[in-house]
């Protein structure tokens, strides 16, 4: 993880279709932040974590990582990133153990002995070689997000973290963030409820329907 | 490093194809009812299915290739892997170029080896058979590749199941004429080095620009 880093947009104009989303958002997360990204349905959470991800592009203004425009620092950023949509992206087929083996080896992990760990770290340790597609929508959910421990990412965006996990599994979420952060990572996310955080702040972005 | 990775990704799509493995087998039983389906429907005279053979092993190839396109990346697009490969720091178009290699070697492969046993149905001479299967061997990885380029455009769609064929079938057009030409050459025992060698400058062209084409059409589809 690197010592420092920051991640910056300014004045993001955003539509999605032919609605205007968002006109002239501009912020900031440093080492160490989190930011929640708040507004209501459709509101364009989803929207705003794809373009900071670099899955879509924004009509105008810039992401910037470190100070360098996203479409610079493609790969570099690329390792910095562990992004959590909305889907899982674990493969019903496989057993997590085989989904999250295919992950560390795609990001250039170290092995896969940590894995293990990971899952039982979210506490789903006990289904790591059943097919993903018998397991709960919460424990899935658990699953994807043991990815985050295994990546040594230094920038988190979660869209709807906490969509089907139980209250464990928010409290659960809310340490591993705030190892996260302690270890002067960047957490932005986008939740309908608020996180609570024991040791930081969290701030909001509020995304409201543009004029 | 990309080549553990990409030894993963292999290792995860064939481990995924051995799961679903009913689904693998449908454009085989689809390639082996067409060609099946010609001596019904004609005249069951030996001279004139040998010098219909080359035509209908191809086109049933063709179409048998087209079948299983659709969920190329369907099922990354629905669950979020894709998102993933995109983000992920190995190049997409390598990521690309492996899946369909391990489209190909479930379902063109076997396709090319089962088109021997359709062609003795044929009443194929097995004298032309080394030229059937080498122009094969060089045309289904082609039409896995402009396959794939279609798939990855149509991927954010709901219903591509019929768009596919309508969009590929005509770029295979060169592939088809020149691989049943070399079958077709072989059966009159003319010199067949030509069509193949086309065959293989086909396979070259799209080996290096379809990645490119299929990463692209992938972010697109990604985008919205």
């Amino acid at each position: 993880m690197t010592a420092s880093c920051a991640l910056y947009c300014e004045s993001l104009d955003i539509w999605r279709g032919n609605r205007h989303l968002c006109h002239g958002l501009s912020f900031r997360a440093e080492a160490g932040q989190a930011v929640r990204l708040h507004g209501a349905n459709g509101a364009g959470k989803t929207t705003l974590i794809r373009i900071l991800a670099g899955l879509s592009l924004p009509e105008s203004g810039t992401v910037c990582w470190n100070g360098r425009p996203l479409a610079e620092s493609g790969d570099e950023y690329r390792r910095a990133l562990a992004y959590l949509g909305h889907a899982n992206g674990l493969k019903s087929n496989l057993s997590p153990t085989e989904n999250l083996s295919a992950y560390v080896a795609m990001m250039g992990l170290p092995p896969a002995s940590s894995i293990p760990d990971a899952l039982a770290r979210l506490g789903v340790g006990e289904m790591a070689h059943r097919p993903c597609g018998s397991m709960s929508m919460g424990q899935q959910r658990r699953t994807a997000l043991a990815r985050l421990v295994l990546s040594r990412a230094s920038l988190w965006l979660l869209d709807e973290p906490l969509t089907s996990l139980d209250v464990s599994g928010v409290s659960l979420l809310a340490e591993l963030v705030e190892a996260h952060l302690e270890q002067g990572g960047i957490a932005i996310f986008a939740t309908h409820q608020p996180l609570e955080l024991a040791r930081q702040t969290v701030r909001t972005v509020n995304l409201g329907i543009a004029a | 490093m990309n080549s553990v990775a990409l030894a993963a990704l292999v290792r995860r799509d064939l481990q995924l194809a051995y799961r679903r493995r009913g689904e693998m087998v449908t454009p085989l039983m689809f390639f082996i009812m067409v060609t099946a389906l010609f001596p019904l429907g004609l005249n069951p005279d030996p001279a004139l299915l040998r010098t219909l053979a080359p035509g209908v092993i191809w086109v049933a190839a063709l179409l048998a290739g087209v079948v299983g396109l659709e969920s190329l990346f369907k099922s990354d697009y629905e669950d979020g892997t894709l998102e993933l490969m995109v983000l992920s720091p190995v190049p997409l178009e390598l990521v690309a170029l492996m899946r369909v290699l391990t489209h190909w070697l479930i379902t063109g492969l076997p396709l090319v080896i089962l088109a021997p046993l359709m062609g003795m149905l044929l009443a194929f001479p097995p004298s032309a058979m080394g030229t059937l299967l080498i122009g094969l061997l060089l045309g289904t990885p082609v039409l896995s590749l402009l396959g794939a380029v279609g798939a990855a455009l149509t991927v954010g769609l709901r219903r591509s199941g019929m768009l596919l064929p309508l969009l590929i079938l005509p770029l295979a057009v060169p592939i088809l004429i020149f691989g049943a030409r070399s079958a077709a050459m072989a059966l009159t025992g003319d010199d067949v080095s030509g069509p193949l060698y086309l065959l293989a400058a086909i396979l070259a062209l799209t080996v290096t620009l379809a990645p490119f084409a299929i990463a692209g059409g992938l972010r697109v589809s990604l985008e919205n």
